[in-house]
């Protein structure tokens, strides 16, 4: 990717979007998150990266209270998670989250998998549902889809609906937890096309990522993990230019070839 | 000229397609009747076996059946001696006479004659009640289920059990019988126990430990125990411990025991659907803001539900025929009322229990049948909205 084609760095916001700090997780013994430290200003963008099993998966899952935290604080929005369902679900309705295996329900249309949420969690009419619905879906480039199954459309079309369902709710924070993972390479692209116009818009992201590309175009930081703990974060042309830690070094001669 | 191997291999490696080939047709052995029957009852030599038994078996079966049911069979007569080979000098098959008689005893029991009207009026609008809810294309389903599951619950009590006030009297539960009474238990059976095996479902895989502890042992206690036990607690038993003004009726006791042994079944069949699906679906509906009960209902369940269409029906038609069994704490459901018809003297003839009991077996086969294939139309239809 070349130099040219970087996004020019939006404005961030002064107000901070997600806050984690000193976040412990633990699989019974098994210690998944130490100590992370992340702060993420509105209008940022996040690449995380990391050999598998390094807990950026789980980080971010925390965010939307996936997975649970024991230790620590995160702040979403100004808002503490904490056990209180009812912050969590205040929580979950401002960040909209994209899978690696999509998550899309299967027994209900395009069109409907993108209403549903407005239509029960935020009480809007059918129609106005619908109407947003369709404006995310040409967005996305797939409003001929509308009508069909889920099942009925290739992957990278699945993960396009899923991030327009995503935006549905007008969330003001997206995750991506390796949203391109489980695509067949010809579809990659037209996942991170969409991604990088989220990007465009300002959108506050967090992307889990194998796709150094696409950090080296849309993000302001790339925060790389190993053994549950962020062992480095830079801007991506300092990153990729002059790592710093020898695992950062290590894991990126694997992956650049 | 000869070519070397050099260039012999050379020219095998480079090929282009000059023209396209064009889709041809099967070769006839594939399609049509023969294709059928080569592919499906002649494909392999122990298919072919099977076919041959098979095929020997209903020659063997169904002209016997026939000869007993129609051809050598009696339709008309008033008592016994027009269904004895003693008197008729030929051979005699099904008594069909003895079941006429018999009929409205076998559909209401000993329910009092002039009010027989009122059992039929909740056939009516129980029949009225099931199209609406099963026809999926019916109009205004949504008040179909208000019908059903309010409306027509209250208008069968009042229908069947009196109401005094608007002139119906009281006929007691003692007088119920005959496919009335198989009906309304089995009815009450299947309303009750999807509902509540859903919930016991739920309660087994909720995070609150009292929740699932109760659940748990609930289901695990009446899955224990066989029916029959549970039949006789709550007609035999039950009335030591509750005062008698308070002693509920026969009939009410059974249908609770029935409607909490099938939900202990029915969680069970429901909690297998959950299993499968896959965490991802919660995930994605949590992850849109969707709480609880909204995921489980517009999510969870849909799904769930749908795979475990099998097994549902596979308790309901278990269910429908374990109400036979509350003949045992006197009861009268349709089997006891064959089974009373059929020692009655006036039609005491050698044929007279074969007919009951092909009557009973006709009338079982065709409500189970009827749900069988009603199953699977569903999953059918619900199988082509979502494949590609």
């Amino acid at each position: 990717m070349s130099e040219t084609s970087r996004i020019k760095p939006t404005k961030l916001n002064t107000a901070v979007a997600v806050e984690l700090d000193r976040v412990n997780k633990w699989y019974g013994d098994f210690h998944v998150l130490r100590d992370i430290d992340l702060k993420v200003m509105g209008g940022e963008r996040i690449v995380i990266c990391g050999p598998s099993g390094s807990g950026k998966s789980t980080m971010i899952r925390c965010i939307n209270r996936l997975e649970e935290h024991q230790k620590g604080r995160i702040v979403v929005d100004g808002v503490e998670l904490t056990s209180d369902l009812k912050k969590i679900d205040e929580i979950r309705r401002e960040v909209g989250m994209v899978f690696q295996h999509f998550n899309l329900f299967p027994h209900l249309t395009v069109m409907e998998n993108c209403t549903l949420a407005p239509i029960w969690v935020r009480k809007m009419p059918k129609k106005d549902a619908e109407d947003i619905a369709m404006q995310y879906l040409r967005r996305v480039k797939i409003p001929e889809q509308a009508s069909k199954y889920p099942g009925q459309l290739s992957g990278g079309q699945q993960q396009r609906v899923a991030i327009a369902r995503a935006l549905c709710m007008n969330p003001k924070i997206m995750l991506f937890d390796e949203p391109t993972s489980a695509l067949d390479p010809e579809m990659v692209k037209e996942v991170l096309d969409t991604m990088v116009g989220l990007a465009e818009d300002g959108m506050t992201m967090l992307v889990v990522t194998h796709e150094m590309g696409f950090a080296r175009q849309v993000a302001n930081r790339i925060v790389f993990m190993d053994e549950g703990q962020i062992v480095e974060a830079n801007a991506p042309e300092e990153f990729f230019a002059h790592p710093k830690h020898e695992r950062t070094k290590l894991f990126l001669s694997q992956i650049l070839r | 000229m000869t070519m070397s191997e050099g260039e012999l291999a050379v020219a095998e490696l480079h090929f282009v397609r000059d023209r396209a080939i064009a889709p041809q047709p099967p070769p006839a052995s594939m399609t049509g009747a023969l294709g059928w029957v080569r592919a499906n009852l002649l494909s392999t030599p122990f298919n072919i076996a099977l076919t041959v038994i098979v095929v020997a078996l209903l020659a063997w079966v169904i002209p016997e059946l026939a000869k007993f049911l129609v051809f050598d069979a009696v339709w008309s007569g008033a008592d016994r001696d027009a269904c004895r080979e003693a008197v008729q000098h030929r051979e005699i098959g099904a008594c069909w006479p003895f079941v006429w008689e018999r009929l409205p005893y076998f559909v209401y029991g000993s329910y009092p004659i002039p009010e027989r009207w009122r059992v039929d009026a909740f056939f009516v609008m129980l029949a009225l009640g099931i199209v609406w809810l099963l026809w999926l294309e019916a109009p205004r389903r949504d008040i179909g289920v208000v019908y059903c599951f309010v409306v027509l619950p209250i208008a069968a009590f009042i229908l069947l059990h009196g109401f005094e006030a608007i002139g119906l009297p009281v006929v007691d539960t003692v007088l119920w019988g005959g496919m009335l009474v198989t009906i309304v238990v089995a009815s009450v059976g299947i309303v009750v126990s999807l509902p509540l095996g859903i919930l016991l479902a739920l309660g087994r895989r909720s995070h609150m430990p009292t929740v699932r502890l109760f659940s748990t042992l609930f289901i695990e206690f009446v899955r224990g125990v066989p029916l029959i036990t549970v039949l006789f607690m709550a007609s035999v038993m039950l009335p030591l411990f509750v005062p008698e003004r308070l002693e509920p009726d026969k009939l009410l006791r059974a249908l609770i025991g029935i409607a909490l042994f099938a939900s202990a079944y029915m969680a069970e069949v429901v909690r297998a659907g959950l299993q499968a699906i896959p965490k991802g679906q919660f995930e994605g509906a949590m992850a849109v803001g969707l709480g609880y009960w909204p995921m489980m209902r517009l999510i969870v369940l849909p799904q769930a539900l749908k795979i475990t269409i099998p097994n549902i029906v596979n308790t309901y038609i278990g269910l429908f025929k374990d109400t036979t069994l509350v003949f045992i704490v006197g009861i009268f459901d349709f089997l006891r009322a064959v089974e009373v018809a059929r020692i009655d003297p006036k039609w005491a003839t050698p044929v007279t229990s074969t007919t009951g009991y092909a009557v009973a077996a006709m009338f079982y086969l065709a409500f189970c049948y009827g749900m069988s294939r009603y199953a699977r139309a569903m999953e059918a239809r619900l199988a082509a909205g979502e494949k590609r």
